[in-house]
This record gives structure tokens, C-alpha cells and sequence, in this order.
């Protein structure tokens, strides 16, 4: 404290405590030493006869507490002064730009995904592009539709659900038992997927009316598991454990994707390549996300979407004005629900094959997560989310330069829902309202303003 | 009939184990009102931890004395679980207290996903079994070939409940401790006015549901002898059943609901079917919070407007 003691006076609460710094950070360190002793420390591994023992992993242990007590040392220095020091400073008035970038970015980043395609067969190759269409356009598309789909029933309705994966298996499955057994086309199937799934949603929505907020998440986490768990032992309609195979992908218009004289490359006089049918899926997904976007946009503005907005405000108040919440709240499930289903039965058609295995709560879970972290109720927010935590785990499986770091066994992949689970904590401390917490009124009176997070309901569902 | 005592024998055993995990969450819930997500997974956590804990003494130490044994590795499992809930409430839940309604439930599941990719990324995704600690049984009935037996790792289990459930309830009960738990559930912004540690509190409630949570990983593992990164979830929910059947936010709701849930699922799995015994536990989790939603033992919640 004495060092620097000849600084001006209002400085006096920017100086760095260098004892109390190391203090903390060696009480950081010890305590992670504790906390990863069992875990890291030592490592059960089964030996040639089959039997459990115990290694020792101190090296690995004491440079990830190294890492700890330096990491929080250094934050104790560099770090919190500094976040001091700009929070003493008056916040800066929104800059103009924000505004325009605000106007356009919806356009352009519809230009951007219409367009990607074409740029990455053009940086990529057609060998490479298929690869990053894949998992980065299709996959992350899914998330997208899957987050706006559920972003009516959580983000709009403000009606909690953990189980929405079981409406997302519900069209996965009617598609491919459908498409199986009795051979109908992708486009017809795609509606009947969506009612089918709306149905359940109705089904499962009627039982659930009366709860609320954590009840109603763990009531329809319970629901998603018993689908699940049908799923799994009512072997004779969806085969159990090993899934559904050989379901039929979809066609362009009747042409299908194959090597055949009636394949699309044959028609379109094209040389064969599996790039067409993923552009085509691409395009299909890109299609069905901005569909499920302008309804909500739409919907929004009629009766309903205004009673679903004003049911998450406030239950009470909207039924003593009239609005009858069972309608509300069905209405609210079917759609979400819908959603799901056309979703379900795109990636059935995308895969040619299901199981249980894709519908377990981790994917509720990571859906719930992207329409929370982006901000209930913002579309925008939503896709965001999608691109960063979708995006982000499969770029984990990018990361081979790690191995040179690391060493040959280090595999980033088995790192993804690990980071994963983490920036869902890290980004709920960050921003608790999601990334982007401003809501867009659908009725304004003379001029359309945003209103901040802070005149915003919680929500209660 | 024989078949019949001995599924009640199994369901309460079972029912021991999910009462524990389910005053983790009721007792939480309680105090700030959050469903705890990620306390399957500190349950699952701990099971790994007295499995460390039992190797280290049986294989590098050679201790043979089963008592000896159980005491240090419950021990040793409730302090570090204790210190691993105790560091997940300062992180991810306490900067969230306050602040909009689902972000601790979002960071609750985030922090689940969390622990069990770490176990599994850290002590790798294959089951681990060791060799039964406790063997052997009473034959408490015989008929033709069937007998009705206690093992004696049963036994185990109930009487460390028994014990361990007295000492919580002395806690609770009893000391200042206990006094500013309740009194921080009732109300605590009250509480904090007349000189409770508010914060202080809300951590040693985590470090006693994570006790709780470790005494429940110690014997289920002693009783199933495996246990894996995945194990967290289905026991979570399950407890988290028992406690919204006995009344969330209700102490003995939560044991009594623990011992129904493990009845419940014993009996289905005997009579019903066994594929679907989590469909049972699931479908009264939903039947309770539909037709009795404030449980078996739990207040009324009165919404003022």
C-alpha cells in the first residue's frame, strides 16, 4: 500500500494492493488444489485384469492450479483496476453508428446465409465445402429454426419448456416412419410432421396449464424423458436403441440426389457431386428457419402473439382482462411445437437415419440455452446465440493445430460440452437477460423506441 | 407376498438414497427459491470422489477394516463434495442472485452440463465397478425357493441414513445455524435486518446439501458398486420427484417423498414393467405438481397480486 504513496489523492483507490493481491490468489490456488485434487489429481483406469486403479496426475494438477492462482493474481493486478477505472467513467452516449449497423444488419445478414454457399464452394472447393455447409450451415441452421421455434413458447409466451426435444423427435420420427412404410414424398410428410408434433403439443400443453416457471421446466423435462424413454422401448414401431435407417432423403422437386441417369446432376447435365444435394438441404433449412421467423414476426402483431407477450408479463392481468389463457398458452405449444416437428422431420431427411440418441435432454437443454442466452423473445438474439454456441462447439472439432500443443492424444472435441456447459454459466453472469435484453414493441404509439431490459417483466411463465 | 417384502426392503433402500439427494433440493429451493439443476450431477460428483477415496485406501493404504473404511470415505467424500457445492454457489449462482428469474435455473443447467463432461473428460466415459465392499445377508423369510433377504449392505445404508439424517435434523433444528436457515427462508431481507449472515447462510446450505448429496454418493455406490459420468440426471429428477412430492421446501416432505419415489419405482419395476420404471417416476412428477402441487407436506403457494 506504501509504494506508490506519493500519488495524487483521488488515485488513492486505483492503487494495487500487491500483498492482499498474493494473498487472494494463493488462497485461489489452494482452494483449487482441493477442489481438483480428487478429480484431476488422480485417475481411475481399469488395468489388464479389469480392475479399478488409481493413477496420479500431479504434473497436470499443479500447472492447472499454477494457471488458477497466476490467472487470478493477474486479475487482481491488471484486471480489476482497469475494470475500476471504466466504471468511474461516464458511460458513452450511443454512437450513431450503432443505429444504422442496428438498421441493416438484418438484411445483410440474410444477404450473408443466401449467398454462403456459393462463397465457400469458391474458397473452399467443391471437396471442402461440403464439410463446412454441413456443420456449419445446415447445423447451425437447425439450432436457428429449433431456437425461434421454442423462442414462441419461452421467448413470447414466457412458458418455460425443457421438453421441446420430444416435439423435435415427434416429426424426426413420423417423417421416417411415414416416408418407410408407406413411401410419401418429403413435402407432403413435412406438413403432416408439423401437425403431428402440434398434436403432442396440445397433447402434452393441456396437463401443464396450471403450473409455472421452474414447475412447468421440470414438468415437460419429465414429459421429454417419457417420450424418450417410449422411444426407446417400443421396439416394434421405432426399432429402440438401434434407430431408424435407410429413410429416404429428400428430392429436388421428384429428382433425386444420386448418381443415377434421373439423378439431379444427370438432369441438370451437371457432373455428379454430393455438394448438390447439401446445398440443396442448406437451402431448405435456410428456408424453413425464415419461415418460422416471419411467422413469429407476424404473429406477433395479431390478437395472439400480443395475449402470448402479454401472458409472460403478467398471468394475472391478462386473465382479468379477458384473454383466456388455456387458448393462449395451447396455442403458444401447438406452434412452438409445429416448428419443432418440421425441423424433426428436416433432419431426419438430412441424416437417413435416427435413434433415441438425438433426443436426449442435453439438446432441450442446449435449445433453452440458445433462446435464453440470446435473450428471450429477440429473434436476432436467438440466431446469434445459435451461431455462437452451436458454431462454437463444432469448431472444437477444427482445432487439430491443439495437438501439436498438447500432444497427439489431446482431443479438442471431447472438450465441446464441457466449454459448452460453461459459457452457459459464464454468459448468464455476463448477461443474465441474454445477449441482446431490449424488447421490440409491436404497438408503439408515435414513435417505435426499444425498451431497455429494465422496464421489461420477468417473465414469470 | 415374499416377493412383495422383499421389493419393499429394495425400495426403501433406494428410497434412502433419493430422500438424501431430495433434501438437497428442498432445502435450497427453500432458502433462495431456485431448483438446484445441477444437484444430480454434485451427487454424481461425490460418488466419484468416494470412489477415489475408497481405492486410495483399499489398494495404496491395504486398510481391510470395512468400518474404518466407510467412516473415512464418507468422511472424505462429504468435505470435498461440501467444498466442490460450496465453490459452484459462489460462481454460478451467487452473482445471479437477485437478478432475472431463470437466469440461476439457465446457469443451474449449464453448471450440470459443466460437471458431468468434467468427470467425463477427466476420469474418462466408461462405468467404473469395484468389487462389493460389504457381502453377505440375513435370510429374513423362506418360502419354497424364494427368501426374503436383508443384505447387510441394506442395513448399512438405512442406518447410516438413520443417523446422518439425525444429525442434519439436529442442525436444522437445534443450532444458530439452523435458526438463520429458517429464518432466511421465511423472509431475508427480515433476517438480514436483525443480524443474519444472509450470504454465509445460503453457502452452508450448499455445503449441507452437498454433505447430503455425498452421503448419498458414498452408498450408492456401496450398494451398486458402479458408477459413471451419466449417472447424475435420472437420480437427479428422481429426487427431485420425491422432493415436489413431499412438499418442496418441506424437510420430512423430502425424506418421506424420497422413500414413496423408491417404492413407487421398485414396485413398478417388479409388477409393471421394467423398461418403463423411469416412466413412473417421471409421471409423478407430473400427476403431483398437477393434481397437488404443493405436495404431500408443503405450504400452499398463495400468489398476492
Amino acid at each position: 500500500m506504501s509504494k506508490k504513496s506519493d500519488m495524487a489523492p483521488h488515485a488513492a483507490d486505483k492503487r494495487v494492493d500487491i500483498g492482499r493481491a498474493l494473498k487472494d490468489a494463493g488462497l485461489t490456488a489452494l482452494l483449487s488444489f482441493a477442489l481438483f485434487l480428487p478429480l484431476i489429481g488422480f485417475l481411475t483406469v481399469q488395468d489388464f485384469s479389469n480392475t479399478l486403479v488409481l493413477t496420479t496426475r500431479w504434473p497436470l494438477l499443479f500447472s492447472i492450479v499454477a494457471v488458477i492462482g497466476i490467472g487470478r493474481l493477474a486479475y487482481a493486478l491488471f484486471l480489476a483496476p482497469w475494470l475500476a477505472a471504466r466504471a468511474h467513467r461516464p458511460a458513452a452516449p450511443p454512437a450513431a453508428w450503432r443505429a444504422v449497423a442496428g438498421r441493416w444488419f438484418v438484411p445483410f445478414a440474410i444477404g450473408f446465409v443466401v449467398v454462403y454457399p456459393p462463397l465457400v464452394i469458391y474458397t473452399a472447393g467443391w471437396g471442402g465445402a461440403v464439410k463446412w455447409l454441413d456443420n456449419f450451415g445446415i447445423q447451425i441452421l437447425i439450432y436457428v429454426m429449433l431456437g425461434w421455434g421454442l423462442n414462441i413458447v419461452v421467448g413470447l409466451a414466457g412458458l418455460l419448456d425443457l421438453g421441446y426435444v420430444a416435439f423435435y423427435a415427434v416429426g424426426a420420427y413420423s417423417y421416417a416412419l411415414f416416408a418407410k412404410e408407406f413411401g410419401l414424398s418429403f413435402w407432403i410428410l413435412l406438413p403432416i410432421a408439423g401437425v403431428l408434433a402440434s398434436f403432442w403439443g396440445i397433447l402434452l400443453g393441456f396437463p401443464v396449464l396450471r403450473l409455472r416457471g421452474d414447475y412447468l421446466a421440470i414438468v415437460t423435462l419429465a414429459f421429454g424423458e417419457i417420450i424418450r424413454i417410449v422411444l426407446i422401448n417400443f421396439v416394434d414401431l421405432t426399432n429402440g436403441y438401434a434407430g431408424i435407417s435407410g429413410i429416404p432423403r429428400p428430392t429436388f422437386f421428384g429428382i433425386p440426389f444420386t448418381a443415377n441417369e434421373d439423378g439431379f446432376a444427370a438432369v441438370f447435365g451437371l457432373e455428379f457431386s454430393p455438394v448438390y444435394r447439401t446445398i440443396f438441404l442448406y437451402y431448405l433449412i435456410l428456408a424453413l428457419a425464415l419461415l418460422t421467423a416471419f411467422v413469429t414476426v407476424r404473429l406477433r402483431r395479431l390478437p395472439v402473439g400480443r395475449a402470448w407477450e402479454a401472458l409472460r408479463e403478467d398471468e394475472i392481468a391478462c386473465r382479468s382482462l379477458g384473454i383466456n389463457t388455456t387458448n393462449t398458452k395451447l396455442t403458444a405449444f401447438a406452434i412452438g411445437a409445429m416448428f419443432a416437428g418440421f425441423a424433426g422431420s428436416f433432419f431426419a431427411a438430412r441424416q437417413g437415419f435416427i435413434s433415441p440418441d438425438s433426443f436426449t435432454f442435453m439438446e432441450s437443454a442446449s435449445i433453452v440455452a440458445i433462446v435464453v442466452l440470446g435473450g428471450m423473445g429477440s429473434q436476432i438474439g436467438v440466431a446469434i446465440a445459435a451461431i455462437a454456441m452451436i458454431g462454437g462447439t463444432e469448431i472444437m472439432r477444427e482445432l487439430d493445430f491443439l495437438k501439436v500443443i498438447f500432444g497427439a492424444t489431446f482431443d479438442p472435441t471431447q472438450y465441446r460440452m464441457l466449454l459448452f456447459g460453461f459459457a452457459m454459466v459464464l454468459i448468464m453472469i455476463w448477461k443474465p437477460r441474454g445477449l441482446i435484453s431490449t424488447r421490440d414493441p409491436s404497438v408503439f404509439l408515435k414513435e417505435r423506441k426499444t425498451i431497455s431490459s429494465d422496464l421489461v417483466g420477468e417473465g414469470r411463465g | 407376498m415374499e416377493v412383495f417384502l422383499q421389493q419393499l426392503i429394495n425400495g426403501i433402500t433406494l428410497g434412502s438414497i433419493y430422500g438424501l439427494i431430495a433434501l438437497g433440493y428442498t432445502m435450497v429451493f427453500g432458502i433462495i427459491g431456485m431448483v438446484n439443476f445441477a444437484h444430480g450431477d454434485v451427487f454424481m460428483v461425490s460418488a466419484f470422489i468416494a470412489l477415489i477415496a475408497l481405492l486410495l485406501l483399499t489398494t495404496w493404504l491395504g486398510i481391510t477394516s470395512i468400518a474404518l473404511i466407510l467412516l473415512v470415505v464418507l468422511i472424505v467424500a462429504m468435505l470435498f463434495t461440501a467444498l466442490v457445492n460450496w465453490v459452484i454457489e459462489r460462481v454460478a449462482y451467487r452473482p445471479l442472485r437477485g437478478s432475472f428469474r431463470l437466469a440461476p435455473l439457465i446457469s443451474a443447467i449449464g453448471m450440470s452440463i459443466f460437471l458431468s463432461n468434467f468427470v467425463q473428460v477427466t476420469q474418462g466415459p466408461r462405468n467404473k465397478s469395484v468389487s462389493p465392499l460389504v457381502q453377505g445377508e440375513f435370510v429374513l423369510l423362506r418360502h419354497n425357493d424364494f427368501n426374503v433377504t436383508l443384505p447387510y449392505k441394506y442395513l448399512i445404508i438405512w442406518v447410516v441414513t438413520a443417523v446422518l439424517l439425525g444429525c442434519f435434523w439436529y442442525i436444522v433444528a437445534k443450532t444458530p445455524l439452523g435458526r438463520a436457515q429458517r429464518a432466511c427462508e421465511q423472509d431475508q431481507r427480515m433476517a438480514a435486518l436483525v443480524g443474519v449472515d444472509v450470504d454465509r447462510t445460503i453457502s452452508m446450505t450448499f455445503v449441507i446439501a452437498a454433505a447430503l448429496a455425498a452421503i448419498a454418493g458414498t452408498l450408492y455406490l456401496m450398494n451398486y458398486g458402479v458408477v459413471s459420468f451419466a449417472d447424475g440426471f435420472t437420480p437427479g429428477v428422481k429426487a427431485f420427484t420425491a422432493a415436489v412430492l413431499g412438499g418442496i421446501g418441506s424437510l420430512p416432505g423430502a425424506v418421506i417423498g424420497g422413500l414413496l419415489i423408491g417404492l413407487i419405482e421398485t414396485m413398478w419395476s417388479n409388477y409393471v414393467s421394467i423398461d418403463y420404471k423411469d416412466v413412473a417416476a417421471f409421471s409423478v412428477l407430473a400427476i403431483t405438481l398437477i393434481f397437488l402441487p404443493q405436495g404431500l407436506f408443503g405450504r400452499p403457494d398463495v400468489e398476492k397480486v
